[in-house]
């Protein structure tokens, strides 16, 4: 696999919303330093409590927020370059003045990529336009991107794709406020595959459907990619969920990557705090085994995001943290097989 | 399976009676049986179940009535009426100087005379006639058309106004916004009546000679320039209003989803989020045509209304003013028809936003 090239490499993404408290701004740094890369046909679990910053990931990766800082390369292709140099320990390399040093900021037009990189949002309910029928929702990447020569050809594909994601062709001329949770996520994803992208950020696109509904959409995304072959970045604060749809997953919290993993490593050989406690929160069905289970709970609250703590930012609530923890931030290390975790204690 | 073994229900049992039932109730549903059960509703749309619910408001329905019933009799009168706004009654080619303050109804001797003479019927003075022997009827006929005309010509223009300046500051936002909206507060606290009677009288000067000859000219300078004013201020508040629901609207995934697409801007304003918002403006507008008209009012009856012959309501109802103990009738009409466009645009305001504002149901 390691020949393969990646499709989708983000670098020292950080996004900072200024948030004004009385007459000065503060930054809320939502997402701080995060790299990963995702390769063609690949699912990439990205998981964490509320908060965290995953959805915040997802957007500036399709740059629906401009990123403060950090490179994401598509395809080969650098879509967006702050220009920030980075040395091995992962610092920023400073000029003399003691300002990061810029180098070749890029940032490109977006529209021609947008054809390749799509979006499924959480919220069937909010995503789709109440005043459009599912028609016009479906057709709206094909008219902005100019998909189709004449109006036969736009219903047909509209038809086409209605049929993959298993909805009726007579649904066609209803609005979205006439469908249940589970038919408004397939009218979304048929909306993000009209474009026939190579890549799709899954918004915690089950997180409010129930867990039957859940399922069907689910295997939907697996059957679509296996047919498609398309690459997910896949948001969820459900673990049993990312464990089922992903290769690889990466742990989140306060804005920063804790592990990163092959799905199974992770789950069955988990290294950081944060994820061993993440991991015995998953509910387990047998009630038999569910007694004789651990839970570790972790005490206190997550920290405000404008106040981060100094080195790692779940030194806070963690057992081990060291006044090393305190000092300085772990990053990220392999320890072996492509299992990245940063913590100078486990 | 056998119903003879099943044992009697006990009295008061919550038990479903099996007896009732046979073998075949239990039966799997065909998929014949399954299809029929698919029936959806007929699939409404925002607008048909606004609409639906216009309908079952007796105010809002009313209202509709009394101006179609003005607007149709504001449009065709004048042609079936053969008497003039701006002239003088005239019988057989001669002018009638005894037609002056006829009661309702009523001829003048020489109508009278004619239609003796001749065997015809004169079309009856409706309303009677003023002081200088017009038939009244046709002023305020004439008068309605002013007033409905500024109303909704005026609410036209604010909305188109507000729509733009409040779409491009509420979407674009930050900085775009902050500027936009001081510029909406400096003209909000500007005193509207004042600026409207400077710049009648300013205009009124500059804009005589410029439209003398154009079919504006009918109109009056003074009609001109409130619509200039109507334009220059009154679109401050529609601006807002459009602004706060864009605000609002922008921040919803579904247009998020369309900048994902890639949707330009224009696109993501004209097709999501002024729909959205639409109803919220066509009630602002029905309520903004009766402030309008009243503004109108006002002005024609201080004096700074349409220039004469022509008439409006409120400068009818300043006319009779002098002779309000003697035909108080004159003064009574433009009032009471006034009164009836103001209240029934107002009616309907309220009945569409009843109907239209869903955060309200």
């Amino acid at each position: 696999m390691a020949e393969e090239k990646n499709l989708v490499e983000v670098s020292h993404l950080k996004q900072y919303f200024p948030v004004s408290q009385g007459f000065h701004k503060i930054p809320l740094k939502a997402v701080d330093d995060v790299s990963f890369t995702i390769k063609p046909g690949e699912t990439l679990g990205l998981v964490g409590e509320s908060g965290c910053g995953k959805t915040t990931v997802g957007r500036s990766l399709l740059q629906l927020y401009k990123p403060t800082a950090g490179r994401i390369v598509f395809d080969g292709d650098v879509l967006f370059d702050s220009g920030e140099q980075y040395d091995a320990n992962g610092e920023v390399i400073c000029g003399e003045d003691g300002k990061p040093v810029i180098k070749n900021p890029v940032k490109v037009n977006m529209l021609p990529y947008r054809k390749r990189m799509q979006m499924v949002f959480q919220d069937p309910y909010s995503s789709l336009d109440p005043r459009m029928t599912v028609e016009d929702i479906i057709g709206e990447p094909l008219d902005v991107h100019h998909l189709y020569k004449n109006k036969k050809e736009r219903r047909e594909k509209i038809l086409d794709l209605m049929a993959t994601v298993g909805l009726n062709a007579e649904h066609a001329m209803r609005y979205a406020h006439e469908f249940s949770g589970g038919q408004r996520q397939r009218i979304g994803i048929a909306r993000a595959l009209a474009v026939n992208p190579d890549f799709i950020v899954c918004d915690e696109p089950v997180s409010a459907l129930d867990v039957s509904i859940q399922a069907q959409v689910i295997n939907m995304f697996e059957d679509l990619q296996d047919k498609l072959g398309l690459a997910y970045l896949f948001i969820a604060h459900d673990l049993l969920v990312v464990h089922h749809i992903s290769d690889r997953i990466a742990v989140m919290y306060l804005g920063h990557l804790m592990e990163i993993a092959d799905a199974d490593e992770l789950n069955d050989n988990p290294i950081h705090p944060y994820t061993l406690s993440l991991l015995s929160a998953v509910p387990i069905p047998d009630p038999e085994t569910a007694r004789h289970s651990h839970r570790i709970v972790l005490e206190g609250d997550v920290p405000s995001p404008l106040k981060m703590p100094t080195g790692c930012p779940f030194r806070t609530r963690c057992r081990y943290a060291t006044e090393q923890c305190a000092a300085e931030r772990p990053i990220l290390t392999d320890r072996g097989n492509g299992h990245m975790v940063a913590c100078f204690n486990k | 399976m056998a119903e003879e073994k099943l044992k009697k229900r006990a009295f008061l049992s919550s038990q479903i009676d099996l007896s009732k039932f046979n073998a075949k109730d239990f039966e799997k549903a065909t998929d014949e049986e399954k299809r029929q059960q698919d029936v959806m509703g007929e699939s409404t749309t925002f607008f048909k179940d606004g609409m639906r619910r216009l309908r079952k408001n007796p105010l809002a329905m009313a209202s509709i009535v009394v101006l179609i019933i003005i607007i149709a009799i504001a449009i065709v009168a004048p042609h079936i009426c053969p008497y003039s706004y701006s002239s003088i009654i005239t019988v057989d080619g001669r002018r009638d100087k005894g037609a002056t303050d006829l009661e309702p109804m009523q001829w003048s001797e020489l109508e009278a005379q004619y239609m003796e003479k001749t065997g015809k019927k004169l079309f009856p003075h409706i309303f009677g006639t003023d002081s200088m022997g017009r038939d009244y009827f046709i002023r305020v006929v004439y008068g309605t058309r002013v007033s409905l005309l500024v109303g909704i010509v005026a609410a036209v223009m604010v909305l188109i106004i507000g729509l733009i300046y409040g779409s491009i500051a509420g979407y674009f936002g930050g900085t775009v916004d902050l500027i936009m909206m001081r510029i909406v507060d400096v003209i909000y606290s500007l005193p509207d009546m004042l600026i409207i009677i400077l710049l009648s009288v300013v205009l009124q000067e500059r804009l005589t000679p410029l439209i003398k000859g154009t079919s504006l000219a009918k109109l009056g300078a003074n009609m001109i320039s409130m619509f200039i004013v109507f334009a220059l201020l009154y679109w401050v508040g529609m601006a807002r209003l459009v602004r706060g629901q864009i605000l609002q609207i922008k921040n919803n995934e579904y247009v998020l989803a369309a900048k994902s697409i890639g949707t330009p801007n224009g696109r993501i304003l004209r097709k999501h989020i002024i729909p959205n918002c639409l109803s919220i403006i066509i009630i602002t507008t029905a309520l903004q045509i009766p402030s309008a008209i009243f503004t109108e009012s006002y002005l024609s009856f201080i004096g700074l209304g349409v220039s004469l012959p022509l008439t409006s309501l409120g400068s009818l109802a300043n006319d009779a003013r002098a002779a309000m103990q003697t035909y108080p009738l004159r003064l009574v009409i433009p009032a009471v028809v006034i009164s009836l466009i103001v209240l029934a645009f107002n009616l309907l305001g309220d009945g569409l936003r009843d109907a239209f504002d869903t955060k309200l149901n």
